[in-house]
């Protein structure tokens, strides 16, 4: 799996006053992997996504998607990049003020000039990818279900055909079922548009069905990547506890690890 | 997406279509950065090819789908030739979910829909006036059953209260009621001097001050200020399930949330009242004293030989019953808060809007009535 590296990030320092989140972080991701940065909680994984898409400032280190710096580029050259990254959010983070289709349509009519019918057609094909029904696209984000309002985060975030996808917990709050849909969709969609995946989670079965390889977040940086079979060969007692526990048996016993 | 690999700081080539004899050789990046400037062929393709595409994403997906609905039209269908395996999945992708009609996916608003509208917003209304009235009888059966055991009551939450709502209001409505008195004498000292009946304006600042502005504006300012804070705190209570917690427990949210609430309020509004009529007389005491020369010896033989008790009874008589109306609409509002934060900003702005509008109704109800009772 090892190609183009699209994200990287070398020697990231990052704190919040005298809180220390994470210290001299190295992390690659290659062109068209399903990553999972997985951690326990506090340990900077959602800081971590926020820093890469350039929501937070590193105190220190770089950070560069394809090349560029996140942190120090210019404004014209930023949303360029802007325009190959689409970034889902833990509740979909949905402008209530706009439909779901309209919430589609945003990036689109931000970042390019696309005839009316024309992005909608394209909006609707999206929503319908991610598997909502018809009638969805006319509602609000408040009439929809938790895991509706997650599809429709991921309708928007993949919007613009990117080539990063960035999920912060795309299962949390779902119900088995829901959640193992949801990561059947991760899956068919990276496919089907060739994306890169960047996911942050604490659900080990969507781990075990969707992710190539796995980066352990630890005492302030990577401790560890590696497929799931690699995982077991860790030493560290956290990543045993994590890899090896009661939970993690039962979703690598379902199917067998990739 | 990006299928060939290739950088996006590359210069996009503008997407074209070469036609010849029915094959149509697309060219060019077929992305959504420059598919604006690509216009489709209206004649039918019998095949269409993609060997000469380099960059292709959904929007290249979506005009040769487009090219072979064209082409189904009159009959015929298409062959897609020299695409790469990726392409070809996008394509058949957006043959699955691409709308047939391209007509505009969002209706416009017609004349049946208003008036459904119209009948939605008048049903929900009547059926909210109806549950704000079942809300008044539970907290009216409830706070009677609490006066016959007092001990079941909440006294120190009620006391609690009290202070929020009245002592904490003393200066802001002090202060408006001073101002109101000094307005009050201001443009009436003007209008009576071109009759040269200065003096008269003792009564106007007393009867005015006493009937209706000290306990109508002690209302307006207690309305938006405890209100809208019963609302909120409710109404974020009901967003964390805290009152459906209470239930589970066998605790009554009226009981322990609504009638400390209530009862505070209508214990204060009045003294608040009382507070608020003195510093309007004050304040008009001294603007008299200051714009006229009517000193406030004079001041005070006038208001205590023409103004009758009766104009302080008729505004204090109202006070409970204003007491009343903004705690019911400010608990009411925030127990139909839902489980989003949206509701609760929204029915926070409701209950002030709602218990302002229903004080000066009642207000005005409460005038005819005194006119025709000739009080």
């Amino acid at each position: 799996m090892q190609g183009e590296a699209v994200i990287r990030v070398r020697g990231l320092v990052t704190r919040f006053g005298d809180h220390v989140v994470h210290d001299g972080l190295d992390l690659d991701v290659y062109r068209g992997e399903i990553i999972g940065i997985v951690g326990g909680s506090g340990s900077g994984k959602s800081v971590l996504l926020r820093a890469v898409v350039g929501l937070l400032e590193a105190a220190d280190g770089q950070i560069t998607v394809f090349d560029e710096s996140v942190g120090d580029t210019g404004s014209e050259d930023y949303r360029q990049l802007r325009k190959r990254w689409g970034v889902m959010f833990q509740d979909g983070a949905l402008f209530s003020s706009l439909s779901v289709l309209q919430n589609v349509e945003v990036p689109m009519r931000e970042q390019l000039s696309l005839p009316t019918k024309m992005r909608e057609a394209l909006a609707a094909v999206k929503v319908r990818m991610v598997g909502l029904p018809d009638n969805a696209m006319g509602k609000m984000p408040s009439e929809l279900s938790g895991g509706m309002r997650k599809r429709a985060g991921l309708a928007r975030a993949i919007a613009l055909d990117p080539e990063i996808v960035f999920l912060d917990e795309p299962t949390a709050g779902l119900d088995p079922i829901g959640a193992s849909a949801f990561d059947d969709l991760i899956v068919k969609l990276s496919r089907a548009l060739g994306l890169t995946v960047f996911l942050v989670t604490h659900d080990l079965d969507t781990l075990q069905a969707t992710c190539d390889r796995i980066a352990v977040l630890a005492d302030k940086r990577v401790l560890a990547t590696g497929s799931i079979a690699d995982m077991q060969g860790v030493k560290d007692p956290w990543v045993r506890s994590y890899f090896g526990g009661p939970r993690a048996r039962a979703a690598w016993s379902g199917t067998g690890a990739r | 997406m990006n299928s060939t690999g290739q950088p996006a700081a590359d210069a996009t080539q503008p997407p074209e279509i070469g036609s010849a004899d029915g094959v149509f050789a697309l060219s060019g990046d077929f992305v959504m950065g420059g598919i604006d400037r690509l216009s489709l062929p209206k004649d039918p393709a019998q095949i269409i090819d993609l060997s000469g595409v380099r960059r292709f994403d959904t929007a290249g997906a979506w005009a040769v789908v487009s090219l072979e609905r064209r082409a189904e039209v009159v009959g015929s269908r298409p062959r897609i030739r020299g695409a790469s395996p990726l392409q070809y999945d996008l394509i058949a992708t957006l043959r699955r979910y691409m709308p047939v009609e391209e007509a505009s996916l969002t209706r416009r608003p017609g004349l049946l829909d208003y008036l459904e509208r119209i009948g939605r917003q008048t049903v929900l209304a009547c059926s909210k006036a109806l549950s704000l009235l079942g809300f008044l009888g539970r907290v009216i059966v409830t706070v009677s059953g609490l006066l016959l055991r007092p001990r079941r009551m909440r006294w120190t939450s009620m006391v609690h209260h009290m202070q929020q709502v009245g002592l904490h209001a003393v200066p802001i409505v002090s202060l408006m009621a001073f101002l109101i008195g000094v307005v009050l004498a201001f443009q009436g000292a003007a209008q009576l001097r071109s009759f040269g009946a200065e003096v008269f304006v003792v009564e106007l600042i007393s009867i005015s001050m006493l009937r209706e502005l000290g306990i109508l504006l002690t209302a307006i300012i207690v309305a938006g200020r405890s209100g809208s804070a019963f609302t909120a705190s409710i109404g974020s209570m009901k967003m964390r399930e805290e009152i459906d917690a209470m239930r589970t427990l066998g605790l009554d949210p009226v009981e322990v949330l609504v009638a400390p609430r209530v009862l505070a309020l209508t214990i204060m509004l009045p003294i608040l009242g009382v507070i608020a009529n003195f510093a309007g007389l004050l304040g008009g005491a001294l603007m008299s004293w200051i714009e006229l020369g009517v000193s406030p010896g004079v001041f005070q033989s006038r208001l205590v030989s023409n103004s009758d008790a009766w104009h302080f009874g008729v505004g204090l008589i109202k006070a409970p019953f204003f007491a009343l109306i903004i705690g019911i609409i400010g608990c009411f509002e925030g127990m139909e808060v839902e489980g989003n934060a949206e509701s609760l900003g929204a029915l926070t702005s409701v209950s002030v809007v709602l218990s302002i509008f229903a004080v000066i109704a009642v207000d005005a109800l409460f005038s005819i009535f005194f006119a025709v009772a000739g009080v």
